[in-house]
């Protein structure tokens, strides 16, 4: 039995464990020592990882798990990616009175969930982390007890979550109909050289793609996102606004391209579907919030459908570019979702699009890391953004989509307008509020690093782009 | 070092804006002004042995250089210039000194970020006309909307807002649906985003056509051709004086570079089939768009409209596919470059005094100030295209080539010499003959050492430039004509 794949796995459910009985006999005064163990959690997993980091795909667990450049590699930005939302959070949490144990169980316990997504090579695994990530969820959207929207939100995510799973489970049990197997690469070889049972089929994989664009968030499955995004702790928003979404890259791209491979047909007419979809309502209705939760909210709709392009080319590059664009986004929604944590203090949100009025008077320098941000995600060079545009466009012009890539842009181009209106406002606008920022100087100094690593993934981003290539390759 | 010299072009303003920006808040502005300063005339120095290690008798790319960047993409930092983006460069990193010294007091708000945009845009803007990369070119083209939009919102006129928004969201249009063109040239080329391979890739007619609609709609919004202007009053009108002599005499050139760089080469065929379409929007453009300029009553919104006829000559000239219009085209851009500079300067040395744009607020300026009427006559006269002065060395050499080709473009395009005239000359009559209007005039003062010394500057250009023009179009001359043969020859399959 191979067991080395799931080393990092274990550690973190150890150290979880841990986290958890310490806690429970600690303190207020002493909530550090759980921040503490989280970054140990982390460093001891990205050690465990690049430890046993898998060259070749290695089956574990009796083909239940999965170990491949392809999740190795997102593990450790997975890691990379919670560590930077404990940073940003940790203020925000405080003088909210959440900072529990029960965050950093949670969103260990989430990370968890996202690890088993990211390597399971069977329906059960996948099912179990995307379960165990969901559950984690659901709950810190509802941990500020006290707050009606929180709540609100955590009700509408479990319901509307619930269903999807629901769908999803059901589309896995029409598509075991078919092949006879729940592991992945036994679906594929199955289904290699065609079925009888096509329509049983198909009509499977409707279920699994309206349960995964549930998860991604993709129209006409998007209604839980702008609620949620909005409703929860700002905290708690950056949490499934980031990690999340790489494990669900991950579960698309292993159910769709690794076990449905040989359905491309199939699948790629309902994706082009969402991401179209996606693209123009989360750009459109974007314009017309005020709210910046909520306008990012949207803003990740269409992202999305923008990384759904690269998807259903159906192809490695395609796969890869996807991948490229859903760790460029994690790294952006990071920041954006960051600097409200930034910016915010005890009773103010700071999540109003007002409440960037003026920000250049008030600190030229993250006025300056917010324009990137801004200009990344609206994808204008030199920042990274404009290559995770540039190399989805590139995977859809390839298959001959090219009316696909033209009515991209032209969304693109909507969404262009309310990220400039974030850079007018910081920058054209007198600022309203003059209080201070009381940023602490860690969360300020990683923050700058992400705002620069926008900026200098844009100028030189042929090495990220190589490891996601090199990642899709040397697992397909 | 010579290796590396459009490297070095594109990259010591960015550093220095880099420096400047360092500076911080405007405690240290006379710092921030200073650095600035030093950083366009190094960038300028830089650009000079562009110029003198010119070789005038190849059209190959020269000073090239080629580092592999993105692998992924097979995508290159490859470098390189020829007679037509050569005197761009230098117009460029001349126009950038001037508006440093332009700034230099009447912006006292945020200086160092001011100063900054301006040096970094400079170098994006050389790297648009070194690039021979189709997405290193991108980045440089797109990149530079962003110091734009940050310099027309921040230090802009009243209505900046709606301004920066306008220019900024019609600039991405045409060049996201340019993207889209350069990504489907990279697989029919191969995979390469080479611009010189595109240059040699067989097209059909409909791929053809198409990307001449993408490419014309992506350089035609910069140049502007009429009807995609219409942001470039707003802009221009709302824009900081440094602002509006940039997007007057550098930026509106990136477009019609491109029409050289990419639709004339890329797509030949569909080029010279719907060469009548271009036509006819440059001369209305040349007729329409100056009859617009005759009834402004400010002053920036009429030397914007000036700019779009003028502009209009640049693209009639391109499409009549002789050389003679061709290099007149590339002269009047260079010519236009100097003239419109000098006028928008003219009009910040009023606008300073007065704080208005308004011709009606003004009159009898000759009185309290001579020198500066008389600079203001000579740009005036530019202008309206008199001979002796550049602007009258390009509209000449495009309406000759017209001529040739068909008699009713000459003719059409021949009433900017009336129209032009018309509109110039009767502004400079209102803003300055007369007796002095008002009592806001009687108080001006004749412009200082520093504004003499910027007109001055473009004044003996203007005046060489019209006097002697060969060694403009012998830089150009070699390139033009290659470019000129290359689009003569079918590239459908």
């Amino acid at each position: 039995m191979q067991f080395a794949p799931v080393f990092p796995e274990m550690f973190v459910l150890a150290m979880v464990s841990l986290i958890l009985v310490i806690d429970a006999a600690v303190d207020d005064g002493k909530r550090y020592l759980a921040y503490a163990l989280s970054f140990v959690t982390l460093a001891g997993a990205a050690f465990l990882t690049l430890h046993d980091f898998s060259t070749l795909p290695v089956l574990a667990l009796g083909g239940l798990f999965i170990g491949d450049p392809l999740s190795d590699v997102l593990k450790l930005f997975l890691y990379l990616t919670v560590a930077v939302v404990l940073v940003y959070s940790r203020d925000y949490l405080r003088v909210r009175g959440l900072y529990k144990g029960e965050f950093f169980v949670l969103a260990l316990f989430a990370l968890l969930g996202m690890m088993v997504m990211v390597s399971a090579s069977h329906f059960l695994t996948l099912y179990l982390g995307l379960e165990l990530l969901s559950l984690s969820l659901y709950a810190m959207v509802a941990l500020q007890r006290d707050s009606s929207v929180a709540t609100e939100a955590a009700m509408k995510y479990f319901v509307l979550g619930a269903l999807a799973s629901g769908m999803l489970l059901y589309g896995m049990s029409m598509v075991y109909g078919v092949t006879g197997s729940l592991s992945l690469g036994d679906m594929a070889i199955a289904l290699q050289d065609g079925t009888d049972l096509r329509i049983p089929l198909v009509f499977g994989i409707v279920f699994i793609v309206a349960g995964l664009a549930f998860k991604l968030g993709a129209v006409p499955f998007h209604m839980w996102v702008p609620d949620v995004y909005h409703g929860a702790p700002t905290a708690m928003t950056l949490f499934i606004g980031s990690a999340p979404k790489i494990a669900a890259f991950a579960f698309v791209i292993r159910i769709l391209g690794q076990g449905l491979e040989s359905q491309v047909g199939d699948w790629r007419e309902m994706l082009v579907i969402l991401a179209v979809l996606s693209m123009a309502l989360g750009n459109v209705a974007a314009i017309a919030q005020t709210n910046l939760k909520r306008m990012f909210a949207y803003s990740t709709i269409s992202h999305m459908g923008f990384m759904l392009l690269g998807i259903l080319a159906g192809s490695q590059n395609g796969y890869g570019s996807a991948m490229f664009y859903v760790l460029v986004y994690a790294l952006m929604s990071l920041g954006g979702f960051g600097m409200i944590l930034l910016l915010s203090r005890a009773g103010f949100e700071a999540d109003q699009l007002d409440d960037f009025k003026g920000l250049n008077r008030r600190s030229p320098w993250l006025a300056f890391l917010m324009l990137l941000l801004m200009f990344s995600m609206a994808g204008v060079p030199p920042t990274v953004g404009f290559y995770a545009k540039l190399s989805v466009l590139q995977a859809v012009v390839e298959i001959g989509y090219v009316w696909l890539a033209v009515a991209a842009v032209l969304f693109s181009l909507i969404g262009a307008f309310y990220y400039l209106r974030i850079v007018k406002l910081m920058y054209f606008d007198a600022p309203v509020d003059t209080a201070p920022i009381t940023a602490s100087p860690d969360a300020r100094v990683v923050m700058s690093v992400n705002g620069l690593a926008i900026l200098a993934l844009g100028i030189v981003p042929q090495p990220l782009m190589a490891v996601c290539i090199h990642a899709i390759h040397a697992s397909f | 070092m010579l290796n590396n010299l459009l490297s070095l072009v594109i990259w010591v303003p960015i550093l220095a804006g880099v420096i400047v920006l360092a500076t911080g808040s405007d405690r240290n502005a006379a710092l921030a002004r200073w650095l600035a300063l030093a950083g366009a005339l190094l960038g300028l120095i830089v650009a000079i042995p562009l110029a003198t290690g010119f070789d005038t008798a190849t059209s190959a790319m020269q000073f090239v250089e080629k580092a592999a960047w993105i692998p992924a993409f097979n995508v290159h930092y490859h470098l390189g210039v020829d007679g037509i983006s050569m005197p761009l460069i230098l117009l460029n990193s001349f126009i950038t000194v001037l508006v440093v010294i332009a700034g230099w007091q009447v912006i006292q708000d945020k200086v160092a970020q001011y100063m900054a945009a301006f040096l970094i845009m400079s170098g994006l803007i050389n790297g648009v006309f070194a690039a021979l990369d189709g997405i290193l070119f991108y980045v440089f083209f797109e990149g530079m909307l962003i110091p734009l939009y940050l310099i027309v919102g921040v230090w802009g006129g009243p209505n900046r807002v709606y301004a920066a928004f306008k220019f900024f969201l019609y600039t991405l249009l045409g060049s996201l649906l340019m993207l889209v063109s350069m990504i489907y040239l990279y697989f029919q080329s191969g995979g390469s985003f080479d611009i010189q391979t595109w240059h040699t890739t067989a097209l059909g007619m409909t791929a053809q056509t198409l990307m001449f609609f993408a490419f014309l709609l992506a350089f035609g919004v910069k140049v502007p051709m009429w009807p995609v202007h219409t942001w470039l009053p707003d802009a221009h009108v709302e824009a900081p004086t440094g602002g509006s002599v940039v997007l007057a005499a550098i930026t509106l050139k990136v477009g019609a570079y491109g029409f050289l760089r990419f639709i004339l080469p890329i797509v030949p065929d569909a080029s010279h089939e719907l060469a009548w379409f271009v036509i006819l929007l440059s001369l209305t453009a040349v007729a329409y768009i100056g009859l617009v300029a005759l009834v402004q009553a400010d002053m920036k919104k009429l030397i914007a409209y000036s700019s779009i006829a003028h502009m209009g000559f640049v693209t009639l000239g391109f499409f009549l596919f002789n050389p003679l219009g061709a290099e007149g085209g590339l002269v009047q851009m260079i010519s236009h470059g100097f003239v419109s500079a000098a006028l928008f300067l003219c009009i910040g040395v009023m606008y300073d005094r007065l704080h208005s744009r308004q011709i009606k607020d003004y009159g009898g300026l000759v009185n309290k100030m001579p020198v500066f009427a008389a600079f203001f006559m000579l740009f005036a006269m530019a202008n309206a295209g008199l001979p002796a002065t550049s602007g009258f060395v390009g509209e000449f050499m495009v309406i000759m080539a017209a001529t040739q080709v068909n008699f009713w473009f000459a003719f059409v395009a021949a009433t900017t010499l009336i129209l032009g005239a018309a509109y110039t000359l009767w502004m400079y009559k209102r803003v300055v003959f007369g007796a002095v209007s008002n009592p806001h005039v009687e108080e001006m003062r004749d412009i200082s050492l520093r504004e003499i010394l910027l007109l001055g500057v473009l004044a003996v250009c203007v005046l060489v430039m019209g006097l002697y023009p060969k060694p403009f179009t012998d830089v150009m001359h070699a390139s033009m004509v290659d470019l000129l043969a290359h689009v003569a020859q079918s590239k459908l399959p």
